[in-house]
């Protein structure tokens, strides 16, 4: 076992210990401690375990290196991603506190006195929380198996299994406390290469600051500067400027945001806390240590983008290439990931050596010929984890770097599960199917139903339908053009009613789903796409990804205009609306 | 005028001065004007629209919350329906 493999297995060994720990000293006992941990969570600690709720693979292992390959224009996840959380905090959270309820169909079913409109929420629950979590299975697995040299599935039933333990069995309480310590050890495995790496290029400790700072050899030239000036002269686009269209930047930025707000497992967290007002700072704290990740994505994917091209490419370019990466001489990191198939290389001058430029490079060899690119192949999602070894940092790092990222899908799946477990057992088995099952049964079913989700997540893990950033794009999109709004206007318009709320969410969910459909194939099934997917065929030139915003403006228009005409909601439901708009008279704990 | 309606309405305009913020920073500053703030250079290298794309958007999110929460909090009191 080389040293590397040692370091993995004993640092992601330890964190696994941990958590199980933590899950068997928190065992859930009600109802109540299984679905929002008996209400008795701090403000702070539940905002740290929302942070890791949260933050999923996606952040953790693609982000950074997003915002490496397209500079600017991946500005709208950092923006999307944490701008949520100012809708959550100003216009959801307090209110559902206050209401006291244990999921969110149950809020929509209650504030638009209607089965059908909580049966629907169930459905928008589930498709969004199960698409999101495949994602997160299959990080799962891909993660353990490089990093433990075992097989995919292996990885991936290893990360069943330990997520079974503790969400079945904990509940809400066991993720919540798992939870935090997942945070502590996903943001000290960000934050630590990160200082390295920063300190390395540019002498400043703190990444934040390092980005803006000028290099650290000598030259005085800005490391931003730098990287612009490099990547226009090797033919890539700036990495500063922008790519994109403005439209599409606003409306994903807006989709991303909405969709935040939106997303069940994620509000589900702020029905733990104590108070009303603790859910308002709470949602501040999530923000907090998420924010430290956020605004340390955009040093490490700049850095590694001049990192990743300069251990490649030498300064000096064409005709003169002899200072270049030697093919018979590639570094560890190099031929590691070769063998994953994520990075690939082909000598197409056959000099030996490795040429990395962009595909508007002009500059010619000895022979008067264009130099094409030889870097065939670096697939993004390899530059935080590829980012440590690149930069030869020690081997602990890099073993604490997969157990960060581990953590990271760990929590998120946990998560998720919870919230669709919860949907089942609480929405249709004690909702609708069986409303007079007592506690020690409905328990029971939230438990199978866990493990339900738990094995049929692992199936499509095992058998992805290979479409991951769609998926997410296709679980925020539904989020934010089903859910987000019904229950906005469930608070703020007292006169939508039972009617106007099923027709707002089926038209927002609806054409949300048949724009994606239309662009990406029926079901994601291949070839059955209506047209193909690029810009002039879109509808005013917005992308599939971005239309989860237009979803939620059709499903506040439908709603409010269809409950314009039809009789308003009765005295009682009027009651309801005026009571959560107050904190006073919160109950810390409903037992129903 | 009631109080609970009072104490709405305060909430209604709190809200929308937030979001009126959450908006300029991160929509405003950070696509529709970035390139034109470009130009201008904060802590070091950073152009400021790619800076409140990337780093001052965020930061004023956390600092709007905690406002808001705050001022919530004596809202709540000024018109007498905090808990407990």
């Amino acid at each position: 076992m080389t040293n590397l493999q040692v370091w993995t297995y004993a640092v992601v060994g330890a964190t696994f210990a941990l958590y199980i720990f933590i899950a068997i000293k928190a065992r859930a006992a009600t109802t109540g401690e299984f679905y929002v941990a008996g209400r008795g969570v701090h403000p702070v600690l539940n905002g740290m375990a929302t942070g890791a709720d949260w933050m999923s693979a996606a952040s953790f292992i693609s982000m950074a290196g997003l915002i490496a390959f397209k500079g600017y224009d991946a500005s709208v996840y950092l923006m999307g991603w944490t701008g949520g959380y100012c809708l959550l905090a100003m216009l959801l959270a307090p209110y559902l506190r206050k209401y006291g309820k244990f999921t969110v169909p149950e809020f929509i079913g209650d504030r638009f006195y209607s089965q059908t409109a909580r049966v629907v929420a169930v459905i928008c629950l589930i498709v969004a929380s199960l698409t999101y979590v495949i994602g997160q299975m299959k990080g799962i697995g891909v993660a353990f198996s490089r990093f433990l040299e075992i097989p995919f599935n292996y990885g991936l039933f290893l990360g069943m299994g330990i997520v079974f333990i503790y969400a079945v069995l904990g509940g809400m309480k066991g993720v919540t406390y798992t939870q935090i310590a997942q945070y502590c050890v996903l943001i000290f495995a960000y934050t630590v290469p990160a200082i390295f790496i920063s300190l390395q290029l540019t002498g400043n400790a703190i990444p934040q600051l390092g980005l803006g700072s000028t290099m650290a050899d000598g030259s005085g030239v800005f490391l931003m500067d730098k990287l612009d000036k490099t990547l226009v002269d090797l033919g890539f686009a700036a990495y500063t400027t922008q790519k994109g269209s403005t439209l599409n930047m606003f409306l994903l930025t807006m989709s991303l945001m909405i969709g935040t707000a939106g997303l069940p497992h994620v509000i589900t967290r702020f029905f733990t806390v104590p108070k009303v007002r603790d859910a308002r700072s709470s949602a501040g704290w999530a923000l907090v240590f998420i924010a430290i990740l956020y605004t340390t994505a955009p040093a490490v994917g700049a850095m590694a983008r001049v990192n990743l091209i300069h251990t490649i490419q030498a300064d000096s370019i064409a005709p003169d290439t002899s200072q270049n990466l030697k093919i018979d001489a590639l570094p560890a990191w190099f031929t590691n990931w070769e063998k994953t198939g994520l990075l690939k290389y082909e000598d197409k001058n056959g000099d030996g050596r490795i040429q990395y430029v962009g595909k508007n490079y002009t500059g010619t060899d000895a022979d008067g010929k264009v130099i094409e690119n030889e870097m065939v192949k670096v697939d993004r999602d390899i530059m935080v984890l590829a980012n440590p070894e690149i930069a030869n940092l020690p081997n602990w790092v890099i073993a604490l770097v997969a157990a960060g990222g581990i953590a990271a899908a760990l929590s998120t799946a946990a998560g998720l599960l919870l919230a669709i477990s919860s949907a089942i057992s609480h929405d249709i088995v004690k909702g609708i199917i069986a409303k007079d099952i007592d506690d020690k049964t409905e328990l029971m079913a939230g438990r199978i139903a866990m493990a339900g989700a738990i094995v049929v997540a692992g199936y499509l893990g095992l058998n992805p339908p290979g479409f991951a950033a769609e998926v997410v794009a296709l679980a925020f999109g539904l989020a934010a053009s089903s859910i987000f709004p019904a229950l906005m206007m469930g608070i703020f318009a007292k006169r939508v009613n039972n009617t106007g709320a099923v027709c707002g969410m089926l038209a927002g969910l609806g054409t949300t789903l048949v724009y994606i459909f239309w662009f990406k194939g029926w079901f994601f099934i291949p070839g059955t796409a209506m047209a193909a997917d690029n810009a002039s065929n879109w509808l005013l030139g917005i992308s599939p990804g971005s239309f989860g915003a237009i979803g939620a403006m059709i499903n506040f228009a439908v709603a409010l205009s269809v409950s314009s005409v039809t009789k308003a909601p009765p005295e009682h439901i009027q009651h309801l609306v005026e009571d959560i708009r107050v904190p006073m008279g919160s109950s810390s704990a409903v037992d129903h | 005028m009631s109080d609970a309606q009072k104490y709405w309405q305060a909430n209604i305009r709190l809200v929308i001065g937030c979001l009126i913020v959450w908006f300029v920073v991160s929509f405003g500053f950070g696509i529709l004007l970035a390139e034109q703030l470009n130009s201008i250079r904060i802590l070091g290298g950073y152009p400021l629209g790619f800076w409140f794309a990337q780093q001052g958007s965020i930061y004023t999110f956390v600092a709007l919350i905690f406002f808001y929460a705050w001022r919530m909090n004596q809202l709540d009191r000024k018109f007498n329906v905090h808990e407990d």
